[in-house]
């Protein structure tokens, strides 16, 4: 008797191509989707504001758009962390805006060196992370409430630190620099090139490792497509930035963060102590892993990641005021890892949530405010596509309750 | 009756929770290759002693040796080190991550630049399961699509890969259908013959007799009988379980110690 001595009534996957196909639509309709449904909603968003105002899809609107996305998208990377626990963190907007604040007041009235500024500015997420997550695992009190007192606390500070003036204009070119740098036209394309080549190797590498370990490989088709279709998104990426102003530092940095971050996820033992306490803690704490710290630490790196992002903004909009980081920036975040596919309910997601979700997000305001919508109207769009995503992650949970695999 | 040194030796284990005297002297040893059930109604201290054992509940006064050697178990690490390894009832696995994830959940291994060595670990994993014959329909299969019985298969072959000299079982074929429980049945005899100390906690007094070479009896926090399941029918168990004979006259060897 082996592992792959089958019971009959198993529905295993058949080999090949067709059996990939099958196996794929199978478990769609058990409501795994993965990235599918965001990737239709972006097609299907782009193409109706497309059709409204064709200046739409113009590099130069596509660059800014992906600008934009680098802060939002940053702090959204932090909520799939805490999402993936199966907590939330509501402080991360009010945060953001407060570790810019923190950078641009050392900067500007303390005279700090611009780099200097950005680590303090990150410092402060750091620290803040660490009292909301030690908070939340030593008093057992819900990350909802703990992180809705740093909403209102984090406000506070900000007003606190920017004092008199209300607005903190930043003129340093390190700041500025981190949005205003843009790559070379031929860097973007050389980049998405060396991506494609490192992802081919990382996989066929792998493959071998399998194959000389006698396990099972999924057919070559399927790797053929995935690279395929990984390098054409590459290059069009590529082609629409190098048609504009170039590859921007910014959106190297948040993609690399994106990578970054999926990476400790999914191939890294902390990622895995993290899906695993998401998914069921009591499991989690009886295998041996200290659960607190896990939390301790995701709270740390979603508070850090939010005043990351909120340096981000500050540098695209050269100044901090007394609303970086408020209204819409929490909302957006999560929407945003929502709207991605991480799930609300622990333990499922991926930090490519932060961007799908977070251009989802950001094509219908830009959208929107190409076609010059009230911005009534932007929020109760907002507010439908998030409660659509949510529904969606809701139905296909139930789906895969139903295929017993929740 | 077993023969020999017991690997797991209890004697006179005391344990209280505020008002309750969840255990009063209770002796209690498992033999290597020899599989011994735990059997009592419910309350009777079954849980509690076997938590004791996997160092849960640290006993309040009592002696614990482990291959004649006394030993202090007050942490869960401490008995896994001895080499005690335990299965409960509610299995404690992460639903949303597959079995490999599950098998190695807290000792992952580490390849290359401190990253996952899913290869190393989707090996192994497939090996122990093919060892104690557990049919699953791949080893990258989510949790959340096993049944109970592939579930019970996996949650077991986890605690053999820390390579234990005992294991403890608490219920592991409650909720389970007459073929998953005759496969759990099937693992539990693959345990023995493998030349490890299997506990056994369980209601079923068919499959305790199924499986189980003693079974030691627990009645209100006390230790009534150690009987040897071959020479003894289940009325007599159940007799011993409710006291409705005194089961100490059954009781052929132990005598508690204060």
């Amino acid at each position: 008797m082996t592992v792959s001595d089958l019971d009959p009534r198993l529905v295993g996957d058949q080999p090949g191509l067709a059996g990939a196909w099958v196996s794929f639509r199978r478990r769609l309709a058990q409501g795994e989707l993965g990235t599918l449904p965001v990737i239709v909603g972006i097609a299907v968003i782009w193409a109706i504001f497309w059709l409204a105002n064709d200046r739409f899809l113009t590099p130069g609107n596509l660059t800014n758009l992906l600008l934009q996305l680098a802060g939002v998208g940053t702090i959204s990377i932090g909520v799939v962390l805490v999402l993936l626990l199966g907590e939330i963190d509501l402080s991360v907007g009010a945060l953001s805006g407060f570790a810019a604040a923190v950078m641009a007041v050392l900067n500007v009235k303390q005279g700090w060196p611009g780099w200097l500024a950005i680590l303090a500015g990150l410092a402060t997420g750091v620290i803040i992370g660490a009292f909301q997550g030690f908070w939340v695992t030593r008093f057992r009190i819900p990350a909802f409430v703990v992180t809705l007192a740093g909403l209102l606390a984090w406000t506070g500070a900000l007003l606190l630190v920017l004092g008199e003036t209300g607005t903190v204009n930043i003129t340093d070119g390190t700041i500025i620099g981190l949005t205003s740098t843009f790559f070379i036209p031929l860097d973007a394309w050389l980049l998405a090139v060396f991506v494609i080549v490192a992802y081919t190797a990382e996989k066929l590498w792998e493959r071998r490792r399998r194959v000389a370990a006698g396990l099972p490989v999924p057919p070559v088709q399927i790797l053929v497509t995935r690279i395929v279709v990984i390098a054409v998104a590459l290059l069009v990426t590529a082609a629409v930035l190098a048609a504009d102003r170039g590859l921007p530092l910014v959106l190297l940095i948040f993609v690399g963060l994106v990578v970054l971050v999926d990476l400790l996820i999914k191939r890294t033992r902390f990622g895995r102590h993290v899906l695993a306490v998401g998914g069921n803690a009591e499991a989690a704490r009886r295998a041996g892993i200290q659960v607190d710290n896990v939390r301790l630490v995701v709270f740390t790196l979603a508070s850090t990641l939010a005043a990351a992002g909120g340096i981000l903004a500050a540098s695209r909009l050269f100044a901090v005021n007394q609303s970086s980081g408020a209204s819409d920036t929490l909302l957006n975040a999560i929407a945003a890892a929502v709207i991605g596919g991480t799930s609300l309910f622990g333990g499922r997601g991926s930090a490519y949530s932060a961007l799908l979700g977070g251009l989802v997000i950001l094509s219908i305001q830009n959208g929107m405010n190409l076609l010059g919508v009230a911005s009534s109207t932007k929020f109760l769009v907002t507010g439908g596509v998030l409660l659509l995503a949510a529904t969606v992650d809701a139905l296909s949970r139930r789906g895969r309750q139903a295929a017993g695999r929740a | 009756m077993a023969d020999g040194t017991p690997l797991l030796e209890l004697r006179g284990v005391n344990k209280r929770f505020g008002a309750v005297q969840a255990l009063t002297d209770v002796d209690f040893e498992a033999h290597p290759g020899r599989v011994t059930a735990l059997v009592g109604d419910n309350g009777a201290g079954k849980s509690t002693l076997i938590k004791t054992i996997a160092g849960i509940n640290p006993m309040d006064a009592g002696e614990y040796r482990f291959d004649g050697r006394p030993v202090q178990v007050s942490t869960p690490q401490a008995a896994t080190a001895l080499g005690i390894a335990t299965v409960y009832q509610d299995l404690a696995l992460c639903d949303n991550l597959d079995v490999v994830a599950n098998l190695y959940l807290g000792r992952e291994e580490l390849g290359a630049v401190r990253l996952l060595d899913e290869t190393d670990m989707e090996q192994e994993a497939s090996k122990v399961l093919k060892r104690l014959a557990v049919r699953i329909p791949s080893v990258r299969t989510l949790i959340a699509s096993l049944s109970g019985g592939q579930r019970q298969g996996v949650a077991i072959a986890r605690s053999m890969l820390g390579e234990p000299k005992v294991v403890m079982l608490d219920e592991p074929t409650a909720a389970l259908g007459v073929a998953q429980t005759a496969q759990v049945l099937d693992l539990i005899r693959t345990l023995r013959d493998q030349g490890l100390a299997v506990v056994v906690i369980s209601h079923n007094l068919a499959d305790v007799f199924a499986v189980a070479d003693t079974i030691v009896v627990l009645r209100l926090g006390r230790q009534v009988g150690v009987l040897d399941a071959k020479q003894i029918d289940s009325d007599e168990v159940v007799a011993a379980i409710t006291g409705a004979k005194a089961g100490d006259e059954q009781q052929p060897t132990e005598v508690s110690e204060p």
